[in-house]
């Protein structure tokens, strides 16, 4: 029953997701779009930490990649917009893996540090490579042509770039959704919660860990060519720690234990940021402890809190 | 002798620097078993507090290398008290979480009280100006300062730990903290203690660099991450290996900023990776693979 309810849900948000052009504001629509984008990186962050229990602190290196290949295709070799996404989806995986190679044979506290030292290491490169990255500008003025597959969209409208965005991260979210409730989803878990076990059931638990981050730099490379375009600019800040710190956020404020939680969590953040940067210039000291508070006494983030005590509740 | 001398004494500088920083961050994991993301923010507090008593208030260089490290540690006591007694009895996911919260915290809130500009602090007139070392190259006075305290530093930790009951407690609860309560050690203090000495540590490390780097809201970031470069070459909890590491990383960047400038920023790393590839506990460290 209670399943029904949360399936009912979960389609009426789809619904009013899909129809929100036709009767909401521009403004609301880029509010959205950020939203989904945001989302969908936290996610790619969740499978990492809240499935696999690694806790990185370098996952804006992924992102960030991914938007400098769709920035940098979209402007030296003006390739239809399909093929640089699925090429943001190709540089976040491939930097995943060789970060991810290094880092997830060591335990928890070294693998927080090293992805945030390796993280950092990237940023480093994009903001001294003057002469590809075009250092602290970042790279602009690039142009949406084509879609791709021959179909006839005008990229440039942002109701039309919006509906792009939600097929793309709707998509991916049913990936990754599928991924969490796979064979290897659940031996994912399994290591989070156990990884001795795992290894004495006779599976190689660094393959699984690196698979899994390989996999979140891929849907992270994902949102960051989505990112591109809707913010016109690819620049160092998008791979520079503090940029990492926001999946961490928005996953622990929607709640790590449940698949839509940082789904939740970045329209929670971004509406947040939306009010309070319109306040105050100290966003960030905010973040910081709201992030510190949640981690104290609401570690089960807001909807896992919700569905908690919902779904034990007779 | 002249550039290689130079660039000898440039390691040594960069390196016991560097090494009175890391070394905090192995004592206080160590014993918490908490890699605190907030340190570089720390020694970047202790920069900023050098400033303001020097630059501001008036006070002159020596009684701010003893005050500005005293209020990081009274800080540091603080967070410790009202923060991090929170979640010593959880999952190290959750104080990993809490100190990168922090360090968001700090470094937002000396963005907004000191600006985002750059500040700078002269050396007190003892330590300015150059002197001729071996009959070499002429070399900035403050800088053998640095190399100086870094020296008087190192010995002064390696006789705590070696010599004193306090070092012997502080090693005992990093070894086995239930263990150390059932003696009668105040663990709880102790706790307290380590992290607020750690934080002292990377607060001096902050004032002695104050009058010879720029004090800016990023000093802090460039801080953790060498900091963590030097605990991952050195291994992991180790003293002697917080002194190689950071050794190590003092010559990278004393002869890599003269010989190969262009790609000085990246050795750290590739000395890093290299040391993850064919030792991944770090040179002097021990089991610490998943």
């Amino acid at each position: 029953m209670k399943q029904m309810i949360l399936l009912g849900a979960l389609l009426v948000a789809l619904i009013g997701l899909v129809a929100l052009p036709w009767f909401a504001p521009y403004f609301y629509i880029f509010i959205v779009t950020e939203i989904l984008i945001m989302g969908l990186f936290a996610a790619s962050f969740n499978l990492v930490f809240g499935y696999t229990g690694m806790l990185s602190f370098g996952h804006a290196a992924f992102f960030g990649v991914g938007c400098y290949a769709t920035a940098m295709t979209l402007l030296h070799l003006k390739w239809p917009f399909l093929y640089c996404l699925l090429l943001s989806v190709g540089a976040g995986a491939l930097l995943a893996l060789v970060i991810g190679f290094f880092s997830v044979r060591l335990n928890e506290v070294y693998f927080a540090m090293l992805t945030l030292a390796f993280g950092m290491m990237v940023f480093s490169v994009a903001h001294h490579w003057r002469s590809v990255t075009n250092g602290s500008d970042g790279i602009a003025g690039f142009t949406l042509g084509d879609f791709g597959l021959g179909l006839d969209l005008t990229l440039g409208n942002p109701a039309v770039y919006y509906h792009v965005v939600l097929v793309f991260v709707v998509l991916a979210a049913a990936v990754l959704y599928l991924i969490g409730r796979s064979s290897f989803g659940m031996i994912l878990q399994a290591i989070r919660q156990n990884p001795e076990r795992v290894a004495f059931c006779g599976l190689n638990v660094r393959s699984y860990r690196l698979a899994a981050f390989t996999l979140g730099g891929a849907f992270a490379g994902l949102a960051g060519g989505l990112m591109a375009p809707f913010l016109r600019v690819a620049s160092p800040e998008m791979l520079h720690w503090s940029t990492s710190a926001e999946p961490v956020l928005m996953s622990i404020l929607g709640g790590t234990g449940y698949f839509l939680g940082p789904f939740v969590g970045s329209a929670m953040f971004i509406l947040l940021e939306t009010w309070i940067t319109s306040i105050t210039q100290a966003w960030m000291l905010f973040l910081g402890i709201v992030l510190a508070l949640m981690v104290m006494f609401f570690r089960r983030g807001l909807l896992g809190t919700f569905l908690d005590w919902w779904l034990e509740r007779k | 002798m002249s550039g290689f001398g130079a660039a000898l004494l440039n390691s040594l500088d960069i390196g016991l620097l560097l090494f009175v920083i890391a070394v905090g961050l192995n004592i206080v994991f160590g014993v918490l078993n908490v890699i605190n993301f907030a340190h570089g923010a720390l020694y970047m507090l202790g920069a900023y507090l050098a400033y303001t008593l020097i630059n501001l208030v008036g006070l002159s260089f020596w009684p701010t290398l003893l005050l500005a490290p005293l209020g990081v540690a009274s800080v540091a006591v603080l967070i410790d008290r009202l923060v991090l007694r929170f979640i010593y009895q959880r999952d190290v996911a959750d104080s990993l979480l809490l100190t990168f919260a922090l360090l968001l915290i700090i470094n937002e809130s000396v963005r907004s009280i000191w600006g985002s500009g750059i500040h700078v602090v002269e050396p007190p007139p003892i330590l300015q100006g150059t002197v001729r070392v071996f009959g070499g190259p002429s070399y900035p006075i403050y800088s053998l300062f640095v190399i100086l305290v870094g020296l008087l530093l190192l010995a002064g930790l390696w006789y705590l730990f070696n010599r004193t009951r306090v070092g012997r407690i502080m090693r005992a609860a990093a070894l086995d903290r239930d263990m150390a309560e059932a003696l009668g050690i105040n663990t709880k203090l102790v706790v307290t203690g380590v992290f607020a000495f750690g934080a002292w540590l990377a607060a001096v490390g902050g004032t002695v660099a104050a009058p010879m780097r720029a004090i800016d809201p990023g000093m802090g970031d460039k801080i953790i991450i060498e900091s963590f470069i030097v605990v991952v070459i050195g291994g992991l909890g180790s003293f002697p290996g917080a002194l190689i590491g950071a050794l190590a990383l003092g010559l990278m960047h004393g002869f890599g900023g003269r010989y190969m400038p262009e790609i000085n920023m990246l050795l750290p790393f590739v000395g890093m990776a290299l040391v993850l590839l064919f030792k991944p506990t770090g040179i002097m460290g021990k089991g610490a693979t998943a």
